[in-house]
């Protein structure tokens, strides 16, 4: 009887211990999913490595924080200019919707294409700022700061997680590297930034440390 | 060929494509108001209406106004009666003239769109517009003056 009763003691502590262990574990991977600050519901994820990520990231903070990406990403409502990132000119407001406002709209200037010459507008069809209502701030930015603002979807533009990826493509973007006469590119190609860009993201999109 | 509606009338012009619409302007349509400043859209003294906007004709092909409406000091109103030009010559703004065509346009889309603008709008719509003879409030004076006149239709 005594021997009896023994035995089913031992089988109620093994119970709780694998009972404790698998809450443990289950509690730990989902703290691992919510480091990486991806809450999307769609898992673009191949590989999570948060060193490669962190490694990457710092590529492409290299390059959004170039005057090229920067300029456009102001903190205030007046864009910056040139290879110094002083105030543009003329101080053309963002205005609500990012195209400018009254006499000063961004495409009276800046023409749908570059124009030849040096330091002459440069030009896209689309030219304009973050809107007044998601400002998308890149000057100022700690890498840890932009890398969480960029993969939050209320602080990105509303995008997925593909949709970043295919953001390295955006017509706008790409005039970074090709900026007309008098301005310099970013300090990586094009090609470099998107890998850079997409290993981020594939990795985790982990934020460095603060 | 380009065809160009200037001031509500065509016009078929035998140009490059690429040719400023500035000279478009002056010296193909002979509408010489508009003034060549600076040539690289930092002086204002080109602006013309492109479909209502304040556009630099300086740097603006003329294949990007190619059917649509463009607008110069000329055509601003029919009897040159608009209420900044009735205001400019009220408060005799001009000093040497050369920059005043492109700052009545910059001023007519600041009024169409704000009806009562405060002295820092008038900042924010007219920083794009030197004149080097610094006309400036008188400028700002007569903007005022041109709101009041649209507010009470006169």
């Amino acid at each position: 009887m005594k021997q009896h009763a023994q035995r089913y003691l031992l089988s109620v502590k093994t119970i709780t211990v694998l009972v404790v262990m698998i809450s443990l574990i289950a509690i730990m991977a989902f703290g691992f999913k919510n480091e990486s600050a991806i809450n999307n519901g769609k898992d673009e994820i191949i590989n999570k490595d948060s060193v490669e990520s962190v490694k990457a990231f710092m590529d492409v903070y290299k390059v959004l924080m170039s005057p090229r990406c920067m300029n456009c990403h102001p903190a205030g409502d007046v864009p910056l200019q040139g290879d110094d990132s002083h105030i543009h000119t003329m101080l053309p407001q963002r205005g609500k919707d990012g195209k400018g406002i009254y006499t000063m709209k961004c495409s009276n200037c800046h023409q749908p294409t570059n124009l030849a010459g040096l330091n002459m507008p440069p030009g896209h069809p689309e030219w304009h700022l973050p809107p007044a209502n998601m400002k998308m701030v890149f000057e100022g930015r700690t890498p840890n700061q932009l890398a969480r603002q960029l993969i939050n979807p209320k602080t990105n533009g509303n995008k997925t997680l593909q949709q970043l990826i295919e953001h390295a493509d955006d017509g706008l973007v790409k005039v970074g590297w090709d900026p007309g006469e008098g301005r310099t590119v970013p300090p990586l190609s094009h090609e470099e930034f998107k890998q850079a860009w997409i290993t981020w993201i594939k990795t985790g999109a982990y934020a460095p440390k603060p | 060929m380009i065809t160009l509606n200037i001031n509500k009338k065509n016009y078929n012009v035998d140009v490059d494509p690429e040719t400023p619409l500035l000279w478009v302007l002056r010296d193909v349509i002979n509408l010489v108001g508009t003034k060549y400043g600076c040539g690289v859209a930092q002086c204002g003294a080109c602006v013309v209406h492109l479909n209502g906007e304040a556009v630099r004709s300086c740097v603006t092909k003329v294949s990007r106004a190619a059917g649509q409406k463009v607008v110069t000091i000329e055509g601003l109103s029919e009897k040159n009666d608009h209420p900044l030009q009735k205001a400019w010559i009220e408060l005799d703004v001009p000093q040497c003239g050369y920059c005043q065509s492109g700052q009545i346009m910059s001023a007519a889309v600041l009024l169409r769109e704000n009806k009562n603008p405060t002295e820092k709008d008038i900042d924010l719509a007219m920083s794009g517009n030197i004149c080097r003879c610094g006309t400036y409030l008188r400028i700002r004076k007569a903007i005022q003056l041109a709101a009041e006149m649209q507010r009470k239709g006169t």
